[in-house]
């Protein structure tokens, strides 16, 4: 059986659709798009489509990863475009490739978010960063389906910059200054994630944005320990099946 | 001028509530078009959750057609959940729809599709959201027309002082004719304001516009009479009736959500009406004649449906599935069609008989076979004679053995309690069946290893029904009989564990009972219950017996007066100004004949027995069979 790899967006307001939702629209753009899906034998055949990792409801990504298993070989260019056009504007297939050997998922190693905070103090954000990677560790509790849990928000961090801009859905009428955080965060269990650092902030300096935030997922990947960069995960994969072609890896589409 | 869209408002609130991805849009084959490019908008509302309102069909094709009508826009809106509404409230974002996320109060029409009476307060909340006054009287020429629709509407009155207008029977022609009276009205400047839009509605016959008629009362509180109140209204204000529904093979390009919701498949209605005569049945009273969809549009349909959505399910729609005439063929030739293609079939809505085992099996050639689900609706034969379900316990027996001894493990029983004359034991009644079909079922596979579920309601009479003006069971009634069943069922020894028990209780009946047949006074007490913070009253969570009674107190409503009285036969009902076409002294002899056992046949195989829709309304049954098969498609 081939294994085809899928990288997708999730922009616009369609970040707004959880895991279950992605599945169930995937699961019919698959069929709609002609795709040759294997099924799971037994009872109730389910198609054979895996997700690694998927970013909360509500936080957009430039860097979803999903497996299709297809029961007759494809063409990964052929499969972008047809499951592209299959999906709604918004879930954004970016990149197919056929699977190499080795697990997709041991590979993200590493996440890196973009969080806007419309209307925040640019200044009172840099203060907080500081203090917040000054400390050893940060503390944080949120609430999970076992209950609250307290873990530290600390060390999966390792990189935490500052910078300003407008923020991106207010810009049709506009366009509000806002504060930019980009992180690259370590995946952990439990997992770390932007809000929980935002927790942290307020934690470190009661630094608190005073709207909701905005967050996007921009890459994930193997990560270089010593620079705190990522590769892109399929690299290893188009390395072995077709000598190194190159995807659109580094393009992060605003909007 | 274009209306701007809301979406970046409420795009700041939707982090704060459950599930937001219902309110986005963004739905496959929905439509967007430009405000300007279009003279007449419609917003559709269905009152309920979205994921109860998506799958709708009523919407859905309404959506479509007027979409496909030049110069027409519409565009979909859905009830919002508590937590999103009191955030809209404080920050004075308003109802939206969802396409395109304008505000509903920009457009001509707000037509809100009924299919239960409670979903009123829903409205009512949307109304409030997108600043149009609740009272249609307070309205002004900015305030779009408030227009229902649906099964509900057969019965407006309850609402008719939140309502312009209301429309009875099927969609698809009037509202195109009301979008280009619309039309012509605004391209001559709109003259005389609303009113005159109105007006120009109401003369046509086929609109009700309720402030035109007046309700005088008799001093004991029941109707006088109800007459218009201007010059060229009409008396009576009628149906309407799609025929042909080849012609209207509609939805074609099917929505599908990315949200989940109540129905995750493609639906085609493969007839419309009914006239198996039960008589609790309102659907089957106000959809007649029936009209069958051929079985080659049936399966273009089906094909197309798939093609366009990706969904892995297909139900065939209508209100007795297996009473198509070429139901046997449709179901082979789908199945042959789709087999190995992981697409399953579905007919919902089936009689007792064996025949529905043979369509059952053949939708469920490589699924498994799980549950069937079968409606004898009455406990006892006595009770099945009055509603007028011709189904024999022999047939129910036969029908369910042949079920378990082909592989069906479980079967679902559906019935209801309160029936007109119905005593303890027709409802006891249930028990004995329940347990013959466990004994009659074990017999025939040797296994113990089959389940029998009893799921029972309470009955509500409706409008346009031999049975308005039966006085309903009170609740204190239904809870005792329901009660007794379960003792029944629960405390024997040897069927007990097999047989499952589900209920509904009797409280919401009776709010549903008074909302059903009440008159312009109920308005009084849906405000009431709203403004004490009444919505989704459909949902058992939401819905408090309590506040309505309150509400019924507060306005001075007898709540028994308009659920458990029996009433007259000339006593003026409050719809009786509104035609289903069906033959007010022939509901009258059925309801008399239901009392004295006599049954009815279908008029499809037997002579029409004068109910009144086919020459009141023009219109006539479409039936097969065409001698048409379903040709093997490639399917991908």
């Amino acid at each position: 059986m081939q294994r085809l790899r899928v990288r997708y967006a999730k922009r616009g307001r369609l970040r707004f659709t959880s895991h279950r939702d992605i599945s169930r629209a995937v699961e019919r753009a698959v069929r709609r798009a002609g795709i040759p899906v294997a099924y799971s034998a037994g009872f109730s055949p389910h198609p054979k489509i895996s997700y690694a990792g998927a970013a909360p409801t509500g936080v957009a990504s430039e860097a979803e990863y999903l497996e299709i298993g297809v029961t007759t070989p494809s063409d990964p260019a052929q499969v972008r475009q047809s499951l592209d056009e299959s999906l709604p504007s918004g879930l954004d297939v970016l990149d197919v490739v056929e699977a190499g050997p080795g697990g997709l998922a041991d590979r993200l190693e590493a996440s890196e978010w973009e969080v806007r905070l419309p209307g925040a103090d640019r200044e009172l954000a840099e203060v907080a960063a500081e203090k917040f990677f000054a400390a050893g560790t940060v503390e944080v509790e949120r609430l999970t389906k076992k209950g609250p849990r307290r873990f530290d928000a600390r060390q999966a961090v390792l990189g935490l910059e500052v910078s300003e801009g407008t923020d991106r859905t207010a810009a049709q009428v506009g366009g509000r200054p806002c504060v930019i955080l980009r992180m690259v965060v370590r995946h952990m269990t439990p997992a770390v994630r932007p809000d929980d650092v935002l927790t942290g902030l307020r934690l470190v300096a009661d630094f608190a944005p005073p709207v909701p935030p905005e967050v996007t997922r921009l890459a994930q990947g193997p990560l270089d320990v010593s620079t705190g960069a990522l590769a892109d995960p399929l690299d290893l994969d188009r390395d072995v099946t077709r000598g190194g072609e190159a995807g659109p890896a580094g393009e992060h589409v605003a909007g | 001028m274009p209306v701007e869209s809301i979406f970046h408002r409420l795009e700041a609130l939707l982090p704060k509530v459950q599930k937001p991805i219902q309110y986005v849009g963004g739905e496959l084959n929905s439509t967007v078009k430009d405000w300007d490019s279009a003279d007449v908008r419609w917003a559709l509302m269905y009152p309920d959750a979205y994921e109860v309102g998506l799958p709708n069909q009523g919407v859905a094709i309404l959506y479509e057609i007027l979409n496909e009508l030049p110069g027409t826009l519409a565009e979909r809106t859905y009830a919002v959940w508590p937590d999103l509404e009191a955030l809209m409230r404080a920050e004075g974002v308003p109802q939206f729809t969802v396409d395109a996320h304008r505000p509903v109060r920009a457009f001509d029409v707000l037509g809100v599709s009924f299919s239960t009476e409670l979903g009123y307060t829903n409205m009512l909340t949307a109304l409030d959201l997108a600043g149009i006054p609740l009272l249609a009287v307070d309205r002004g020429e900015d305030d779009p027309i408030v227009l229902a629709g649906g099964h509900a509407a057969f019965n407006p009155e309850p609402i008719a002082d939140f309502l312009d207008a209301a429309v009875l029977g099927d969609g698809e022609q009037i509202s195109i004719a009301i979008t280009e009276v619309i039309r012509e009205w605004k391209a001559e400047g709109r003259p005389g304001g609303r009113d005159e839009l109105l007006m120009r509605l109401a003369e046509s016959g086929g609109v009700y516009v309720p402030k035109f008629y007046d309700v005088e009362y008799h001093d004991d509180g029941r109707i006088k009479r109800v007459a218009p109140n201007r010059p060229d209204v009409p008396w009576r204000v009628h149906k309407h009736t799609v025929m042909d529904l080849d012609e209207w093979p509609y939805p074609k390009k099917p929505l599908v959500p990315l949200a989940e919701t109540v129905h995750e498949r493609f639906s085609v209605e493969i007839f419309r009406g009914c006239t198996r005569g039960c008589r609790f049945c309102q659907a089957g009273m106000i959809t007649r004649p029936v009209r069958e969809r051929s079985i080659t549009t049936i399966g273009a349909m089906v094909d197309n449906g798939i093609k366009q959505s990706g969904f892995n399910e297909v139900g065939l729609l209508s209100l007795s599935s297996a009473d198509h005439s070429e139901i046997a063929d449709v179901a082979k030739g789908l199945a042959d069609r789709y087999e190995g293609t992981n697409t399953s079939l579905s007919l919902p809505s089936t009689r007792v008989d064996a025949f529905n085992i043979d369509l059952a099996n053949e939708f469920s050639r490589n699924g498994r076979r799980s549950g069937l689900t079968f409606a004898p609706e009455g406990g006892s034969e006595r009770m099945r004679k009055v509603i007028n379900k011709m189904v024999t316990e022999e047939d129910l027996i036969r029908t369910v053995t042949t079920a378990y001894s082909q592989g069906w493990r479980q079967v679902k029983l559906y019935f209801m309690c309160g029936l007109p004359t119905e005593q303890d034991e027709d409802v006891l009644g249930i028990a004995d069946l329940a347990k013959k079909v466990i004994k009659a079922g074990r017999e025939a596979t040797g296994s113990r290893d089959i389940r029998c579920t009893v799921s029972i309601g309470g009955f509500v009479p409706k409008p346009h029904t031999p049975f308005q003006w039966a006085g309903q069971a009170d609740h204190e009634t239904v809870d005792r009989r329901l009660k007794a069943l379960r003792d029944a069922l629960r405390g024997d020894k040897e069927y007990g564990r097999a047989i499952g028990y589900r209920y509904h209780d009797g409280k919401p009946s009776i709010v549903e009972g008074l909302l059903s047949r009440g008159d312009r006074r109920i308005g009084a007490v849906i405000r009431n219950v709203w403004e004490d913070g009444g919505r989704f009253d459909g949902w058992s969570e939401h819905f408090s017996y309590e506040r309505w009674m309150a509400a019924a107190e507060k306005a001075g409503v007898d709540v028994d007066w308009y659920t458990t009285r029996e009433r007259e036969e000339n006593e003026v009902l409050p719809w009786d100004h509104l035609d289903a076409g069906l033959d007010r002294e022939w509901l009258w002899q059925d309801w008399q004949e239901a009392v004295s056992g006599g049954e009815v046949e279908d008029c499809r195989w037997t002579p029409c027995y004068d109910c009144g829709v086919c020459p009141t309304m023009g219109t006539e049954i479409q039936i097969g069979p065409t001698g048409r098969k379903l040709l093997p498609l490639t399917v991908v």
